[in-house]
């Protein structure tokens, strides 16, 4: 690099400092200070890969966890929203148990948005299926529709929600993968919480994602598989 | 004269509108400007929300500048960390004097997040 070249990138490199100093009081800052202004994209499809053998039982850290981010109350009465559940399941004839976490199984071919008379369930352009409740009329239609039963209604007014998760009486809900989170580039609360790592949260389009790479090679169900629905969860040893 | 009369009215009706008595005097927390003049937000800010609305719900767009959260952490008042709690808070304010009911609290935070974070930690 020439003499004249150093000194004029010193030069522009003075001159676009003083520039920055001279502008930045004011509005420039808050022009900066912006959020994530990208769209969900159809590339990723977010997905969990849930490892039953890692899954014990009497473990409820992801609930918790669950509550805990989206604010909810922990209560597990018919009324009490519940967004992610541990269910135990025995085998009759061989005795074999298992506990796992069932949530929205967030569908690509959703039944809950199929019915909804309003369009307030949708799925985001990533796979993950959502309440806009903003449009929700609270039918419950979509309640009706689920195979999982992951949805819940909210019965009671609701006070000192969290500021990214707003929730309110009137309107249907379920787990969000914690979108809030997604688009930040953080995993869901359940899968950061959950101590033996039975929860893998990735994007199933992306062959080099570790989920990816591990459904290709470990046999993963789907719940209800037979209702090609395709969903994002999948269950290894189920 | 009677053309510099008119003129001189003219000139009076938009001062009167401006020094209106019963005005709402808010407490407009920390206040600034962020996203456009004060004028025009009194006028659009309910267009801004309910376009980012749909595009942070539905698309995941979640641009700060204009987010609900950020404005509350803005207006908020310093002395409550609520824009709903008092009747000069920001927004109960004004929407009482117009008298248009305002929802969006009612799922919501009113409240400033710096705040809620530390009621969490405690």
């Amino acid at each position: 690099m020439s003499d004249t070249d150093a000194q004029r990138r010193q030069f522009l490199k003075t001159s676009l400092g003083a520039a920055a100093v001279a502008i930045a009081p004011g509005m420039l800052l808050f022009e900066t200070a912006r959020g994530n202004t990208e769209a969900a994209s159809s590339k990723v499809r977010w997905g969990m890969l849930i490892d039953t053998a890692q899954c014990t039982q009497g473990c409820n850290d992801c609930v918790t966890a669950c509550n805990k981010e989206n604010g909810l109350s922990g209560g597990t009465a018919p009324t009490d929203s519940q967004w992610i559940r541990k269910i135990d399941l025995k085998d009759i004839s061989s005795g074999h148990e298992l506990s796992l976490p069932m949530m929205c199984q967030h569908c690509a071919e959703p039944p809950c948005v199929d019915v909804c008379p309003t369009a307030a369930s949708f799925k985001r352009a990533d796979g993950i299926v959502l309440v806009d409740r903003h449009r929700c009329i609270g039918c419950r239609y979509c309640m009706m529709a689920c195979p999982y039963k992951a949805r819940s209604f909210v019965h009671e007014p609701l006070t000192d929600q969290k500021p990214d998760v707003p929730r309110g009486k009137g309107t249907v809900e379920s787990c969000t993968l914690c979108v809030q989170r997604i688009d930040k580039g953080q995993q869901p609360a359940c899968a950061e919480a959950c101590k033996n790592k039975a929860i893998l949260f990735g994007n199933l389009n992306d062959e080099n994602s570790e989920i990816a790479k591990k459904v290709r090679s470990v046999v993963s169900v789907q719940v209800r598989a037979d209702l090609q629905l395709n969903t994002g969860i999948r269950y290894q040893g189920l | 004269m009677r053309l510099l009369v008119s003129l001189l009215l003219c000139l009076c009706i938009p001062m009167t509108w401006a020094a209106d008595a019963n005005a709402p005097k808010l407490d407009i927390g920390k206040g600034g400007h962020c996203v456009r003049d004060p004028q025009w937000m009194r006028k659009n800010h309910m267009h801004l929300l309910i376009h980012q609305r749909d595009e942070t719900v539905r698309k995941g767009i979640r641009d700060d500048q204009v987010s609900m959260k950020n404005c509350v952490d803005c207006h908020a008042s310093l002395k409550d960390n609520s824009v709903i709690a008092r009747d000069d808070s920001f927004c109960v304010g004004c929407h009482r004097y117009e008298a248009v009911k305002i929802d969006c609290f009612e799922c919501h935070s009113s409240k400033r997040q710096t705040a809620l974070a530390m009621k969490d930690e405690k």
